[in-house]
């Protein structure tokens, strides 16, 4: 329990997906005008994350990996496809948004409609194949670790993401150059959170 | 005085529209404008009127900060000279501490102030505002939260990027969402880790045999208390950066700024409740063997800039959260991260600049979400009375 508790901690904090890999930059960018929506889009990606990465650890750990496909038969033993994760988890991952986005509209239109056109762009989201190919690299020992590393890694997106939104709505009232309107000036934002984010690294859980 | 005006107003035509110079007109404005009150007048509309204006509210700042200057300057001339003869006591050779402790400090200050300003009179001008009087602040705490032994390129370099990347960009004062003053000090820290930190960085020209440990490093080293005594760090005679080591000079700044107005005493409070809280938390929770853990929280106040950090940079009225209920939940969290910060993490012995800014990019979602609560209460409570309302008119 302690190790899933510091995985959590470490993926939220630490191992940042914005501000320690610069990973899900396109929509980060892109949809942190208002709070409200980005506090939309930050959900819909802990919630895809809480699904995609548990599925892609079964698939890696059952059918990709060295070895794992050992529990067919003996003969597989030393068979490895891990070559193949890579295509097998971003098609995974679209298939699992599209999967998503057709269950929520049908269970809970309200939501869908919130969610709006995010849903779908969270199949090109760089942090969610990040996650999974972290998931991978990391080697995490059982479910319940990739569990707590998944919502760390979305909570930590979001709180990103709703951080830049608020600093974006206030700076609405600035005087930026005009070169730098929009996304310059947001770039500069990201790099300087960044900074006051590095207070955590290098914390050892 | 006079002299002065008449040569002003002699001078003031040539940079009007017109003039021989009209695109030096901030430049020359600003330098009216820091001799004498502007006699411009609103124009338009109904406006809360008072006295105190941002020339006058950085005139304050400056002279709560003048003790801890003082403080410090002299400190790191006695630092100095006691690092070369450890049996020196506080008061031997005043002059000479002070004069040491000058021929550091001040061209930090000087470098601070010509590198800033420059910048901001260059802004000023090629974007036709106003210069803006936020510098004068911020050039003086820039100096204060450096080692004195910082070289001063180094700082030159710093304090550009303060002022372009974290205030300029912006729109200047006012527009900011880091303090600039921080900003400066964690781009050193960050970009040239072995001049802000270790033990050889905080005492000017320490004598090679002297260790020059902060009590900050004491305890990261293992120590279960700092090698300083109690009373020391509150009186300030403890390596560290120019202006943070003195309680005694940091509180007097509180007090002016606090009896002024311009402090808010909420950040400062709340700050101080979170250290405590966190401290306390790590004195019951935290592992036997790890001593930071277990000490006093009143320690981590009179460590380090935690004071500094609290009553000059955390109640930076730009960066800080606007809102009331904000500044308690933004302090809090400050006080918290600074000790959290300092026990936990191995990488840096000092929590207070990265906690205040951490807390600056969190700031505007606080008020964001105070705001809200706030908005979302009185729908409710609009509805109540709609509600009831209607009712009235049913009974009648």
């Amino acid at each position: 329990m302690q190790e899933i508790i510091n995985i959590f901690v470490k993926s939220i904090f630490i191992d940042n997906m914005i501000f320690a890999f610069f990973l899900g930059m396109c929509s980060y960018l892109a949809v942190s005008k208002t709070v409200k929506t980005s506090m939309g889009l930050g959900i819909a990606v802990i919630f895809v994350l809480l699904i995609t990465v548990p599925v892609n650890y079964l698939i890696d750990n059952y059918l990709l990996k060295e070895g794992a496909l050992a529990w067919l038969s003996p003969s597989l033993a030393n068979v490895d496809l891990s070559f193949l994760s890579f295509i097998i988890f971003i098609a995974v991952i679209a298939a699992i948004v599209q999967l998503v986005e057709m269950f929520v509209e049908k269970t809970s239109p309200a939501l869908y409609a919130q969610l709006g056109i995010f849903l779908p762009l969270i199949a090109v989201n760089c942090a969610i194949l990040g996650s999974s190919l972290f998931m991978q690299e990391r080697q995490y020992e059982n479910f319940g670790q990739v569990i707590g590393f998944s919502l760390g890694s979305g909570i930590g997106w979001l709180l990103a993401i709703v951080g830049i939104a608020a600093i974006r709505e206030k700076l609405r009232y600035s005087n930026i150059p005009t070169p730098l309107k929009g996304l310059g000036i947001t770039f500069i934002i990201t790099g300087l959170m960044a900074i006051a984010f590095m207070s955590f690294l290098g914390i050892k859980l | 005085m006079k002299i002065l005006r008449e040569i002003l107003d002699k001078l003031k035509p040539n940079f009007e529209k017109g003039g021989r110079f009209p695109w030096l007109h901030s430049t020359f404005d600003a330098f009216e404008t820091f001799a004498f009150v502007p006699k411009t007048t609103t124009k338009s509309g109904a406006h809360f009127r008072d006295a105190i204006d941002m020339k006058r509210t950085m005139t304050f700042v400056i002279i709560a900060l003048l003790p801890a200057l003082l403080f410090g300057t002299y400190n790191v001339g006695y630092q100095h000279f006691h690092s070369i003869n450890p049996s020196l006591s506080f008061f031997d050779d005043i002059w000479g501490n002070l004069l040491f402790g000058l021929s550091k400090v001040l061209p930090i200050i000087l470098v601070s102030y010509i590198v800033g300003l420059g910048i901001e009179f260059a802004f000023a001008q090629h974007r036709g505002h106003e210069v803006n009087e936020g510098f004068l602040v911020s050039g003086i705490l820039i100096p204060l939260i450096m080692p004195a032994d910082v070289p001063l390129w180094q700082l030159a370099l710093a304090t550009a990027f303060a002022v372009i990347i974290g205030k300029e960009v912006f729109g200047g004062t006012g527009m900011n969402f880091l303090n600039p003053a921080l900003t400066a000090r964690a781009f050193l820290f960050f970009a040239f880790p072995s001049s802000m930190s270790g033990d050889e960085v905080w005492i000017a020209e320490k004598a090679d045999a002297f260790s020059g440990a902060t009590p900050l490093a004491d305890m990261m080293a293992g120590a279960s208390l700092p090698n300083t005594s109690f009373m020391d760090m509150i009186i300030g005679i403890m390596p560290g950066s120019i202006g943070e080591t003195s309680t005694i000079a940091i509180l007097i700044g509180a007090i002016i700024l606090i009896k002024t107005g311009i402090g808010s005493w909420k950040i400062m409070l709340s700050v101080l409740l979170g250290g405590a809280l966190m401290g306390l938390t790590f004195n019951m929770f935290g592992s036997e063997s790890n001593h930071y853990a277990q000490l006093p929280f009143y320690y981590h106040y009179v460590m380090g800039g935690f004071m500094f950090g609290t009553v000059f940079m955390a109640t930076d009225p730009v960066t800080a959260a606007q809102t009331e209920r904000g500044k308690w939940i933004y302090g809090i969290l400050i006080g918290a991260m600074a000790v959290l910060i300092r026990v936990v993490n191995p990488a840096y012995p000092e929590g207070m600049m990265l906690a205040i800014l951490l807390l600056n990019v969190f700031a505007p979602l606080i008020d964001y979400y105070v705001v809200d609560s706030n908005i979302r209460k009185r729908m409710k409570r609009w509805k109540l009375a709609e509600k009831l309302n209607t009712k009235g008119v049913d009974n009648v």
